[in-house]
């Protein structure tokens, strides 16, 4: 079981409209997109706010609190997961309400539930960014 | 305006291979396209509309036509995983009803047991989100695995009543001397099976074939001019499912848009429906469609399946009978065009006598391409047996 440390952290593509988010990502801070016009908080970050199209959005220092939607222990990673054990992949639902794909870490699968309390963790890439996982809130 | 029985299904035909080395994804194409054509006695000289989806090599549709030597006016590539088969018979139909062709080819063909596999949703190069998920190790089963396990924390479903699912294929595909598996398995085989993504066990996942499949339409006219039993469509309906900027709720897909639509263009109910051909990329697959077509209500999908509605020939609603893509065939990781062609001999009663259900009137077959929990494009198709 591939807990954290262990875990591959692959380099992600930056956009130009993306290169803020993975900037703060690399001191440790989660940005989340909140459109100025329908007040939605926005997951992936984008030009435009899927809920209501304004491209108004600001990007807001998330509480980087969040829980489990759902999760499951997968044993089929591809790519640079290929090789790297069995991880827990995870949908998050954010305090600031979107959900997004992570990886839950530092825990242990079997007491893992739905519902639970999660924090934010970051990840190096060794590229100028930090791959935003979670582990149980103490 | 509406395609009710205005086109025709002529030629159904799925190729024979299961594995497929020694031939190019192209002769695959050729090959399924001649088989379609012969089995409504027509040729490639007559096809005036071609479809094909992502799994087609070349710049949309264009190198395939080149390669089949097609003079066609009216053509359509769109793409949205797997189920878009189900969306060109929608297409093609809507092209006949208009006169835009009269005689429609739609093509799938690939090779994934023989070649590697490649990033999900990568074929045309990095989509936006390849930031945000492939690097936390996004893989497909892990994504319809997510769904499953909301859906088993939402309304208590069990791995044991998604079990029953394969085991109903399972059931089927002993008769099918093709199916790449055709050992029937218990409840017990699959959840005992190992742990692919939890909830999901091995059993719980679809084959990978190399392969393809094709279907030939018709107007009326040429419909009554052949000898073949032809199929009368009778409704479609499409939609598709996403993020919404991370507000999905991961226990619905599409099919609730797209079902309520083909229903209604084709103007019948779900009691109706005499065999329904459900994409069955996973066990969790077929019991979110269940739900989202009406056949039971949210959350139900578990109990539904209980006590073998999904057994055929005499089963409540029976599915699958080729043995679907949990035991049959998933060529190209799409299984969209199977349903369609197990459909086809169904309602021709041409399946297997031991899965033929009793005087099949009507079928539906309905895809989910792409992912769930992320997104996905769902086409439903609601077929007649009367002919032109
Ligand atoms: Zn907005």
């Amino acid at each position: 079981m591939t807990t954290g440390a262990e875990l591959p952290a692959p380099v992600p593509e930056v956009q130009p409209e993306t290169a803020a988010f993975w900037e703060a990502t690399s001191r440790g801070v989660l940005l989340v997109q909140r459109c100025t016009a329908c007040g939605t908080s926005v997951w992936y970050p984008r030009f435009l706010c899927s809920n209501c199209h304004s491209s108004e959005l600001k990007q807001v220092e998330a509480s980087g609190r969040a829980t489990v939607y759902s999760f499951t222990l997968t044993t089929r990673g591809i790519l640079e997961y290929k090789d790297c054990g069995p991880y827990v992949l995870a949908l998050v639902e954010l305090e600031e309400g979107p959900k997004m794909l992570t990886n839950i870490v530092e825990c242990d699968p079997e007491t893992l539930s739905i519902g639970q309390s999660v924090q934010v963790v970051f990840h190096d890439t060794g590229a100028g960014s930090a791959l935003p996982r979670f582990r149980p809130a103490a | 305006m509406t395609i009710r029985r205005k086109a025709f299904i002529a030629g159904a035909y799925e190729h024979p291979g299961r594995e497929l080395p020694d031939r190019s994804i192209a002769q695959i194409h050729a090959e399924v396209a001649l088989g379609a054509l012969a089995d409504a006695g027509l040729t490639l000289a007559d096809v005036d509309g071609y479809f094909t989806g992502g799994d087609a090599p070349g710049l949309g549709g264009l190198a395939m036509a080149d390669y089949l030597g097609l003079a066609v006016r009216y053509m359509d590539s769109s793409d949205m995983g797997g189920s878009v088969y189900l969306s060109h018979v929608g297409h093609a139909a809507a092209a006949i009803a208009t006169g835009k062709c009269s005689v429609a080819l739609i093509t799938l063909g690939g090779r994934p047991r023989t070649t590697a596999l490649r990033a999900p949703g990568q074929l045309m190069g990095a989509p936006p989100e390849a930031a945000f998920e492939p690097v936390f190790g996004m893989n497909v089963s892990a994504v319809y695995a997510l769904a499953a396990a909301r859906h088993i924390h939402e309304y208590g479903t069990t791995s044991e009543q998604l079990a029953e699912i394969k085991v109903a294929a399972s059931l089927h595909a002993q008769h099918n001397e093709r199916a790449l598996l055709r050992k029937v398995v218990t409840v017990e085989d699959v959840v005992n099976s190992p742990m692919v993504s939890s909830p999901l066990h091995r059993l719980d996942c679809c084959v990978v074939t190399d392969g393809g499949g094709a279907l030939v339409l018709v107007n009326e006219d040429i419909a009554k001019s052949l000898d073949r039993h032809c199929v009368a469509v009778l409704g479609h309906g499409e939609a598709i499912e996403h993020t919404k900027g991370g507000w999905q709720d991961v226990t619905v897909t599409g099919g609730v848009r797209s079902g309520r639509d083909a229903f209604e263009e084709a103007g019948v109910s779900r009691s109706n429906i005499d065999y329904v051909g459900l994409y069955d990329s996973f066990t969790i697959t077929v019991l979110l469609a269940l739900e989202d077509l009406g056949f039971c209500d949210k959350g139900e999908g578990g109990k539904f399946v209980l006590g073998g509605t999904l057994q055929a020939p005499f089963g409540k609603l029976p599915f699958n009978t080729d043995g679907g893509s949990l035991c049959n065939n998933h060529p190209a990781n799409r299984g969209g065009m199977t349903k369609m062609i197990e459909a086809v001999r169904q309602l021709r009663g041409e399946a297997h006598s031991a899965v033929q259900v009793p005087d099949c009137e009507i079928a539906l077959a309905h895809g989910t391409g792409g992912w769930l929990s992320t997104r996905m494009g769902n086409a439903t198709v609601i077929l007649g047996r009367e002919d032109a």
